[in-house]
């Protein structure tokens, strides 16, 4: 009998096409995930006279550069309209699968790869983005890797790799009503810091975790790269299954048969060893709140914003008092009274059905009070929740309904806020000018999104919803 | 790619941690060409809204001016993917980076790009900072064959880098060429997989 092993572990062995003796191993890459931002890797690989490997195992969909007030690929910046254009042409040559502008399965690459049941367990799935991460809710091993390693996963389809470290965080215990995905992610980041996983795969298990739905799973998932992790993943279970099940690329018929029973064998063995082990209380999680310029700057909306006094040390102190100058906070000021300029619910981490549900459930009856935009993570989601009415609660709430992108995340569509603003974002990144030069963000969840949208200021949602 | 042997050069401290790859190049700049992207090298974190050189910020200190070497504090460079951080900072003259420990993706870019980003201990980068603020202007020399790295105080420090990134810095190999020697060993691990994965 073998030794237990992790899921991450069974998945990277299962990948290893060469195992060199000085400890670095070439990886394969089951699926390739691409986007408008993939054309200068496609431009290098075809200098150099090579084309895609596996264009059947690739898919692309564009989102960073689209509007998300039309539909239109003549964008002013001439940059922009090339990105746009190219990507249809360079998928259309090397015979990838493309959900383009237009096509109602366009949306968030993050969002489309599992709507579409590209994104499955025990998989190595990889794309030029950060927030490749996401995809390891389906229990992949999913990375994200910059321009030069996507030219050398379309030529080899394979990756050079040392294999990382196991992490396993445990939360376990009931959440309370209201409390989201999000908010986990956000409390773990909080307790281990920015830093707190890098050379870390973190797989994310305990009882909070098993009862969260998929679209909470992605959503934990995104922003383990928040943490510095090189991937999160979760166990895939029957959540999972009923997930994949029917979605346009996963297996049918006999296949599914074939597939399920490998699936049922990635979940990491009972007594299988983690190199480090961080445990959470899902009852001690509050909604969330961002106050600095780093996602490890976060407390309960209870808490008040600290004071850099506090700081363990005198680094640490001054990068305290540089975010709160950034973010015009002053310590001890109770979070639920910071008043909120705009707010933005969408991205790769939050734009997912359920995510669009409990914020509707907020805005529901209520007005907004400040601008609230609403930017669905795919075409498909949109059309859902416009069935489901969720577009008119928004329109009636005085919040704007638009089309799929990346949108206000990173700004680069020309989606930003102005110089001061301060937006409750359920995107992923609070950094100093992520979303427009000067621009503050709050990292929340759908719910307390809409909350402050709802009510001008930070307000714990549970408050509004009782 | 350019290999990289030997490196004597001013070195410039980056005192924060968490720097982020949004501060070494702002999103607005990823869209453009490459050449066009050089002016978005720490553009917002260098200069102010109006554009003048924001005070206090080392990297507008003319001592620093020639500086091929930055030395920053935990997590340089996290965040985003963007290898744009490394290539804008190759651009505008930089080929090391020493800090305590990095964000992984930007680790890996750096490879890809002829550069050398090493992690020593949290308590030596810092003294190595506080030198260089002192001695503005002052050099670093790495010597990548022997993974050393003398500071601006002469103390010389061991490193550690796989062999085998080691080995394609040296020689300033092309990676996907050296892949593609594998070519027997994907094809076969593409045979097996059809056997055992027909799903995908």
């Amino acid at each position: 009998m073998t030794a237990p092993r992790t899921m991450f572990e069974k998945i990277w062995q299962r990948h290893v096409v060469v195992d060199r003796p000085d400890g670095y191993t070439l990886l394969y890459i089951d699926r390739h995930l691409m986007h408008d931002g993939s054309s200068p890797a496609y431009a290098r690989l075809k200098a150099r006279g090579l084309g895609l490997r596996r264009p059947d195992r690739a898919a692309a969909t564009p989102d960073h550069y689209v509007k998300t007030d039309s539909r239109t690929k003549d964008v002013p910046d001439p940059d922009h309209r090339r990105l746009l254009n190219d990507i249809t042409a360079n998928c259309n040559e090397a015979g990838v699968t493309l959900f383009d502008l237009g096509d109602a399965r366009q949306g968030i690459i993050h969002v489309v790869g599992p709507e579409q049941g590209l994104s499955q367990p025990g998989l190595t799935l990889v794309c030029g983005d950060s927030h490749t991460s996401t995809h390891g809710a389906l229990g992949a091993l999913a990375f994200g890797i910059g321009s030069s390693e996507v030219t050398h996963v379309m030529a080899t389809q394979c990756l050079w790799q040392r294999k990382p470290k196991s992490m396993r965080i445990t939360v376990d215990g009931t959440l309370s009503p209201h409390i989201t995905g999000k908010d986990i992610i956000l409390a773990i980041i909080g307790k281990i810091g920015a830093a707190g996983a890098v050379g870390y795969v973190m797989e994310y298990a305990g009882s909070a975790i098993r009862n969260l739905s998929m679209e909470g799973r992605l959503t934990l998932c995104n922003m383990s790269i928040e943490a510095g992790g090189r991937a999160g993943m979760v166990a895939p279970d029957d959540i999972t299954f009923n997930y994949m099940k029917g979605r346009p690329f996963a297996p049918k018929g006999e296949l599914w048969d074939k597939a399920m029973a490998f699936w049922k064998t990635v979940p990491t063995d009972e007594g299988a060893t983690f190199d480090r082990e961080v445990t959470l209380n899902a009852a001690e999680i509050a909604p969330m709140v961002t106050w600095g310029t780093s996602p490890e700057d976060v407390l309960s909306i209870n808490g008040r914003v600290p004071d850099p006094a506090s700081a363990p040390d005198a680094g640490k102190q001054e990068n305290m008092k540089r975010a709160l100058e950034y973010m015009d906070l002053k310590p001890g000021t109770p979070m639920d009274s910071v008043a909120v300029d705009r707010v933005f619910i969408g991205s790769c981490t939050n734009s997912r059905i359920e995510d669009l549900r409990a914020a509707a459930a907020v805005a529901k009856g209520r007005k907004a009070q400040i601008p609230a935009w609403v930017v669905a993570g795919s075409g498909l989601i949109k059309q859902q929740a416009e069935a489901e009415g969720l577009d008119k609660i928004f329109r009636e709430a005085g919040f704007d309904w638009r089309e799929p992108g990346c949108s206000m995340c990173i700004g680069v569509n020309g989606d930003t806020g102005t110089r001061g603003q301060r937006i409750a974002s359920t995107s992923n990144r609070n950094f100093v000018g992520r979303q427009g030069q000067g621009v503050r963000t709050h990292l929340v969840s759908p719910a307390m999104a809409a909350a402050a949208a709802v009510t001008g200021h930070f307000t714990d949602v549970r408050k509004l919803l009782g | 790619m350019d290999a990289f042997t030997t490196l004597t050069a001013v070195a410039v401290p980056l005192d924060q941690a968490n720097i982020d790859t949004d501060q070494i190049i702002p999103a607005r700049y990823l869209g453009r060409l490459r050449p066009q992207q050089v002016e978005g090298y720490f553009h917002d974190f260098r200069l102010d809204p109006n554009g003048r050189p924001r005070e206090g910020v080392t990297l507008n200190n003319p001592a620093y001016k020639d500086a091929k070497i930055i030395v920053a504090n935990h997590n340089f460079a996290c965040g985003s993917s963007r290898e744009n951080a490394v290539t804008v900072m190759v651009d505008n003259g930089f080929r090391a980076f020493i800090a305590p420990s990095f964000g992984d993706i930007f680790f890996n870019n750096c490879f890809q790009n002829g550069c050398l980003p090493i992690r020593l201990s949290a308590d030596r980068v810092a003294r190595i900072r506080v030198i260089l603020h002192e001695l503005p202007g002052a050099e670093i020399s790495i010597d990548l064959p022997s993974q050393t790295v003398v500071g601006p105080d002469g103390q010389k420090d061991s490193f550690e880098i796989d062999p085998f990134r080691k080995d394609m810095l040296l020689k300033g190999a092309d990676e996907v060429k050296i892949t593609l020697g594998y070519e027997a060993d994907i094809a076969g691990f593409e045979a097996r997989q059809r056997q055992e994965m027909p799903w995908l």
